[in-house]
């Protein structure tokens, strides 16, 4: 096209191969994102005689799945279980990493960079190996089946509590010093002042412990034996088990788990994207 | 109100001692600035007088009463902070009330006394405003009304004025003067600006490597500075210092003629003869003084006067001229001072060679 085509004072657009090549890139990996939960979506609206027509649009679709699923009390109950678990992990994860975080960064005491070093390396150790001294704790404490043995692996993790050191050490000094001064005490400083200063990273910590948790799947699966206390993951892998695999079924239970997913997302997106700016971490 | 002693006051960290046994009492309603260069132990003085800091030695006596165990909080001090110290998440008035977060008043009690001091400080119409809406002069602002909404015994400032643009500071320099004309609390103010310390303090310490070199009021400390380094640090610009070699009833001057020494200061071959800027103007010699003839290479223009560089056997020596008498470059000039305004120094030592 010639420039003269374009309005005067108007120039033609320069596209640069560079950012054809990064838009490409970008749309293979929205496409290879967004497939698997369109089918999921899809499947749920399909009942088990269409399960393998791979049509993303079912030919009749229907809200039976949702319908016999929602109706299902099991289903509620992982919901619940999940949404229990996954809420106080959470909280005592905000709780603990960041006082522990607060502590490393703000006070000066002996042995401080040992027990830094101590939590950090606790990093390295893969899930894998840990689970077997876990299970053998929880059976040995009797947490075996129940919402503590779920949870508590995850109550206080050394990622988060590297994670809020870091930036409780950008807290300028001189906020703490002032409230010192005006007469607050520790706890209070670090509940009123510094806490408050750091939300950027709390969301992000919050955010992505609350998904890690609602998405969890492999120690609840070791440590939970009654149908009762499994979480939603877990309960949903049991439709493939129980009662041959109704894909119908599980697709319509992970559209139903996703949902908070989503909701998160669409809501928190800003601080979901601020915090792995932030913190390299991904959820 | 209060007295602030400090007795052979040390601080060292590890195996650097940062803070020499330093002795200073301030007075009941005093307003005592620490002045010095970076790394010269006026901030951790101040902070150890906060309780801020731990002390190594010695002793700090507010009101009497020795605090050197006493938690920031139970010694009656309010600080004023460089970065402000002002809270983001909280209001201007919460910012202000968090002063009062340990006091028994009741809340309308706080409410007035907020108020109260955002009077005094010209904020009553930003109390609802959050720190990032506001200058940084309001923000320095609100950090003096939460210090002063207690009532303390005592201001602490440290370098408050630092991150000011320049109006901003003189401004600021006026405010916390008259407040403190005002209130009349005893204060102590730590700055590296010898011009912030000249206008503000009823008393000057200036201190170096972790030592007082000199305490008297700006008048003192500009007439009879106790050695090179407060001479120059203090008045602005810097005092020129001329290299000379006593001889009978004189010196002769390294850049050449010679000048009259009293005799309380020829206690010295090498000596160094000190003339502020302000002093060396454009005359004839008829008095005796220090005469100095060059060639202008700079002309700094002030309006009230005119700042003149001229150079004479390789050193650059500053005088100073009329507003509307402006030399011009290249130009050859001779400066003069009268005897009475001249300074005496020891090379070797950097002392002073006799009071004038």
């Amino acid at each position: 096209m010639k420039a003269a085509a374009f309005p005067p004072g108007l120039m033609m657009p320069h596209i640069r191969p560079g950012r054809i090549l990064c838009w490409t890139l970008l749309f293979i990996g929205g496409v290879i994102m967004v497939t698997p939960l369109l089918f999921m979506l899809s499947t749920s609206l399909k009942d088990a005689s269409q399960v393998y027509d791979l049509r993303v649009i079912p030919e009749t679709p229907t809200l039976d799945n949702y319908i016999e699923i929602l109706g299902d009390g099991r289903f509620t109950r992982w919901l619940m279980n999940s949404t229990i678990v996954a809420v106080i992990v959470t909280l005592s994860n905000v709780f603990f990493d960041s006082l522990v975080g607060y502590t490393l960064a703000k006070f000066r005491f002996r042995g401080r960079y040992i027990v830094f070093i101590a939590i950090l390396s606790t990093l390295m150790i893969p899930t894998e190996m840990l689970v077997l001294p876990w299970y053998l704790m929880a059976s040995q404490f009797g947490w075996i089946d129940s919402y503590w043995g779920i949870m508590f692996p995850g109550m206080m993790t050394a990622f988060g509590t590297f994670l809020m050191k870091q930036f409780f050490e950008g807290v300028p000094d001189d906020f703490l010093e002032a409230a010192r001064i005006d007469g607050l005490n520790e706890f209070t400083i670090w509940w009123k002042i510094a806490m408050p200063l750091v939300t950027p990273a709390l969301s992000a910590l919050a955010i992505f412990t609350f998904l890690g948790n609602w998405t969890a799947f492999f120690w609840p699966l070791i440590v939970t034996t009654s149908a009762e206390l499994y979480t939603l993951p877990v309960g949903l892998s049991s439709f493939a088990v129980e009662q041959s695999i109704q894909w119908e079924k599980i697709m319509t239970g992970a559209s139903i788990a996703t949902l908070p997913t989503l909701i998160i997302f669409l809501f928190l997106q800003r601080y979901i994207v601020r915090g792995v700016m932030l913190t390299g971490l991904k959820g | 109100m209060a007295t602030i002693d400090l007795n052979r006051l040390i601080k060292r960290y590890g195996h650097t001692t940062v803070v020499h046994g330093i002795d200073l009492s301030v007075r009941d309603g005093e307003f005592v600035v620490l002045v010095g260069p970076s790394g010269c132990g006026k901030s951790t003085t101040l902070r150890m007088i906060a309780g801020l800091e731990e002390i190594s030695g010695g002793e700090i006596r507010i009101d009497g009463r020795v605090v050197n165990d006493l938690q920031p909080k139970d010694r009656n001090i309010a600080m004023v902070f460089q970065n402000y110290a002002i809270y983001p998440h909280m209001t201007v008035a919460d910012n202000i009330a968090f002063g009062l977060y340990r006091s028994n008043l009741s809340k309308s009690e706080k409410r007035q006394r907020v108020e109260q001091a955002a009077e005094t400080l010209g904020l009553s119409q930003l109390l609802d405003r959050r720190p990032s809406a506001l200058s940084g002069g309001q923000r320095q602002r609100v950090a003096i009304g939460r210090a002063m909404v207690r009532d303390p015994a005592a201001f602490l400032f440290d370098e408050p004025l630092s991150n000011l643009d320049a109006q901003l500071r003189t401004q600021m320099r006026i405010e916390i003067k008259r407040l403190h004309h005002r209130l009349g609390t005893t204060s102590v103010f730590v700055t590296h600006d010898q011009v912030e310390a000249m206008t503000m303090a009823d008393r000057i310490v200036v201190m170096r490597d972790g030592r007082i070199l000199q305490v008297g009021t700006p008048l003192e400390l500009y007439e009879n500075p106790v050695d090179i380094f407060t001479a120059r640090f203090i008045g602005s610009p810097t005092m020129n210092l001329l290299p000379a070699s006593l001889r009978d009833g004189g010196a002769d001057l390294a850049l050449g003629g010679s000048v009259q020494v009293p005799s309380a200061a020829a206690t010295s071959a090498d000596i160094l003869v000190g003339a502020r800027p302000q002093d060396l103007v454009p005359s004839s010699p008829g008095v005796p003084g220090l005469t100095v003839s060059g060639t202008v290479v700079v002309v700094e223009t002030l309006g009230s006067e005119t700042l003149v560089h001229i150079e004479s056997a390789g050193q650059t020596v500053i005088g100073s001229a009329p507003g509307r008498q402006i030399p011009q470059i290249g130009e050859h000039l001779t400066l003069h001072a009268p005897a009475e305004r001249l300074y005496y120094f020891d090379e070797a030592t950097e002392k002073a060679l006799a009071a004038r």
